[in-house]
């Protein structure tokens, strides 16, 4: 204080404001101390996959590596004939090269994600490229060993695999391909799976979300209004499924749904089916699960909007001529909407990356988008096409996200209440 | 309103032998009746707890009386939800709806009563002009201070012109001088619009600023309800005098009683003669009221000798601007309060041995505290 008072003297601003800066910046110093470990945790843990993720995405240097001198070839094909005898003789000697190196699988495996039998095409011609073709004879020997070498498409694959970086995985994702032409198209029937896998997970998710508000709004009130003692209860029973680890509480559903389970013999002893219900391994058990799972995410936002909502309120809706239903609807819930925005977003982000309870309660109609980012990362190892499906579930979950973050700006009020 | 007197006005409200009580223990109302005429504005003034904000809470129809009946414009209304009951109330923290303008906030009571938007409209304006805020319509209330925030609160309790007007301690959370003005707007808004208020309070200087009655209520149980300067100048027990006002309070028993006055014995020691008001005769204990205005002090001891003349020592003076205040010994009462002239004080200094005088009419002889 004093040293401030000193430098009042002075007649210029400037050195006031450093000063103020130079204060300012102790502080932040010591914020960020405290939360650094946190922040390199998450740097390492969290930043770090997740750009890795986006980068394996569009990430496509196998080939590139593996047969560099086709590669530098193809540059200048301009891909609407079959390329020239330099092209042949440069991938007669990659092929030789990889053969001796035995790293021919890797680009073999690439190559076949975008050409069904590719594989086939590479390992049979390096089985029988015995040397380094004479000069000008490239061409007609490998056309010789396989067939496919006179196709364009065969080229044009591996110009399209050529690297570094390839929209190839992003487009599989979304399922649409490059044709012989380079133009994006509709990608065959077979393969086009994703865009429907999407489609499910997102009703999954959505029909969970909506699930989870109405059976836990009416509990949340119940928590914002019962006294205290009773709520606290309440509030136990609320977080039990937190006690209990995901895998435990969703066996326990398949120990409570399948057919001989404890729900289809009751109503079989009760007499109201004769059949064994079908509970599980479908829609109906996934959703009866997640929801289950994530109510406690819906319930607790709710909780804390509606706690902020005075009793008040309501009295003063009644005292203003409003029937309860009426003031209802327009004074307590338009109160609860941030709640229930933040509730829902909740439950619809984290449904979304659901994957050990389908894959445990659902059938094969079931699955959801991370059972086959699973699939990919873990069985098959294509990390192009398991980190493209993973950039396009981000990218969507974070376009939801922008958009709830703009409708509720407008929300945002403080309470007339001052207490 | 003192007319209203002379030829009552036919009662809007009336509590008939209400109780209630929450924990099936005690009453918090005990056996309270009541009558509220058309037009007056009544104020129900206490100590917390002592049952005044029950009993508004029951006239508005969120709580329940236990036993006993309350008629509005004759109807019982025991069993009749609050939103039918056409009663305006403001309350102690406005509770404006904040997710609505003011002015939606003001259009509410219109728009659930279906009234005609055009109309709706018409009165939300003029009661935007009412209480000044036109330019202010579209601001939420977190946006106001907290007597714009008032002010609101009580445009949107008028502006269906309820035939009752309720207000739960609406000046509690403002400051000093914002609640005399707010007093003054609300007393002229009743004088003007010729609405009943029901106004509850524990502060008496608001209660008798704004009242054309005052029922004072203490440990569930109505004590008086008088006219503001009925309950000054005739309260009908120690808590009464207590309560309104400042009070000098002096324990004896009763020697005689003549007529409306008797002669009591200082506990202290001397006796004066005081107004029966509240006693059960001769013999029996007393608390003399004497209002610290009507106490005059007397300097020199040698001058005229009146009934009610009593020694003292000062204690020592208080300076208040537009009146001076000396603090007594008199009789054991280490408090004894007097009213003095500005500039009076200055005579005084503590230790000094002084007589003070009050009129026997001055001095009332009520129950013991």
């Amino acid at each position: 204080m004093t040293a401030v008072l000193t430098s009042a003297d002075a007649p210029t601003e400037v050195p006031l404001k450093r000063r103020l800066k130079r204060a300012e910046r102790a502080r932040q110093v010591k914020a960020l101390a405290l939360v650094l470990p946190l922040l390199l945790f998450l740097l390492f843990t969290f930043a770090g996959p997740i750009a890795g993720m986006l980068w394996r995405a569009v990430d496509d240097r196998e080939v590139r590596q593996i047969l560099p001198q086709t590669i530098a070839v193809l540059a200048d094909w301009d891909g609407k004939d079959l390329p020239d005898e330099k092209a042949y003789a440069a991938l007669a000697g990659d092929i030789l090269a990889a053969r001796g190196s035995g790293t021919m699988a890797i680009a073999a495996k690439r190559l076949n994600y975008a050409l069904n039998g590719f594989r086939t095409i590479l390992t049979s011609t390096a089985r029988n490229l015995k040397a380094v073709p004479e000069p000008g004879t490239a061409k007609e020997t490998l056309g010789k060993i396989n067939p496919a070498w006179r196709e364009r498409a065969t080229w044009t694959t591996i110009k399209d695999a050529s690297g570094p970086l390839t929209g190839f995985y992003l487009l599989a994702a979304l399922d649409l391909t490059r044709n012989i032409d380079g133009a994006i198209v509709a990608a065959p029937p077979d393969q086009a799976i994703y865009r429907n896998i999407f489609t499910r997970t997102f009703i999954i998710s959505l029909s969970v979300t909506a699930l989870c508000l109405i059976l836990g709004f009416p509990v949340a009130y119940l928590l914002a209004t019962l006294p205290p003692g009773r709520s606290n209860l309440l509030m136990i029973f609320v977080l039990l499924p937190f006690w209990t680890s995901l895998l435990v509480r969703t066996c326990a559903w398949i120990v409570l749904l399948q057919s001989k389970g404890v729900v289809n013999d009751s109503l079989h002893w009760l007499g109201i089916i004769d059949e064994p219900l079908r509970l599980i391994y479908n829609r109906f058990g996934v959703c009866v699960a997640m929801t289950h799972v994530l109510l406690p995410f819906m319930i607790l936002p709710l909780y804390s909007s509606m706690k902020a909502i005075s009793p008040a309120y309501m009295r003063a809706a009644a005292s203003l001529g409003a029937p309860p239903v009426t003031a209802f609807l327009r004074i307590y819930l338009p109160q609860t909407l941030p709640g229930i925005g933040a509730g829902s977003l909740l439950v619809f982000i984290l449904a979304l990356g659901y994957y050990i309870t389908p894959a445990l309660v659902g059938g094969a109609a079931d699955q959801m988008i991370s059972y086959f980012i699973a699939l990919y990362t873990t069985e098959t190892a294509n990390w192009g096409l398991a980190s493209a499906l993973g950039t396009v579930l981000l990218l969507v979950t974070l376009l939801l996200a922008l958009l709830y973050g703009k409708l509720v700006q407008g929300q945002q009020v403080t309470g007339g209440m001052k207490n | 309103m003192e007319a209203g007197m002379v030829t009552p006005a036919p009662a809007l409200v009336r509590f008939s032998g209400i109780q209630k009580t929450y924990d099936g223990e005690h009453l918090v109302v005990k056996n309270l009746d009541l009558d509220i005429r058309k037009g007056e504005f009544i104020t129900l003034l206490g100590p917390s707890g002592s049952g005044k904000t029950t009993t508004l809470m029951m006239l508005a129809g969120f709580e329940v009386p236990t036993q006993g009946e309350i008629y509005l414009a004759d109807r019982p209304i025991k069993n009749m939800p609050p939103h039918k009951r056409d009663i305006g109330m403001v309350f102690q923290n406005y509770a404006l709806f904040p997710h609505l303008t003011i002015a939606e906030n003001i259009a509410f009571p219109l728009s659930v009563r279906k009234i005609n938007k055009a109309e709706a409209q018409e009165r939300v304006k003029s009661a935007l002009r009412m209480i000044k805020m036109e330019t202010l319509a579209h601001r939420r209330p977190g946006q106001l201070s907290g007597g714009q925030q008032q002010r609101v609160a009580l445009a949107r309790a008028l502006v269906f012109n309820p035939q009752l007007v309720l207000m739960d301690e609406p000046l509690g959370a403002l400051d000093k001088r914002l609640r005399e003005q707010m007093q003054l707007e609300i007393k002229q808004l009743h004088e003007t619009m010729g609405i009943t208020v029901v106004y509850v309070t524990h502060d008496q200087s608001e209660a008798l600023t704004m009242s054309d009655r005052i029922a004072v209520f203490n440990d569930g149980i109505v004590q008086q309800i008088d006219t503001p300067d009925a309950l000054y100048e005739h309260p009908v027990n120690s808590f009464v005098a207590h309560f309104i006002g400042e009070n000098n309070v002096l324990a004896g028993t009763i020697e005689t009683v003549e007529k409306e006055y008797c002669r009591v014995a200082l506990a202290g020691g001397g006796a004066v003669t005081a107004r029966a008001v509240n006693i059960s005769g001769a013999g029996a204990s007393t608390s003399l009221s004497v209002r610290p205005e009507r106490i005059s002090i007397i300097l020199d001891g040698t001058s005229s000798d009146g009934p009610n003349r009593l020694p003292a020592r000062v204690q020592s003076t208080i300076y208040l601007g537009d009146h001076a205040l000396a603090v007594l010994d008199v009789a054991g009462n280490g408090e004894f309060i007097v009213k003095l002239q500005p500039d009076a004080h200055v005579n005084l200094r503590h230790g000094d041995s002084v007589f003070i005088t009050f009129r026997p009419e001055d001095c009332l002889a009520l129950d013991p505290v």
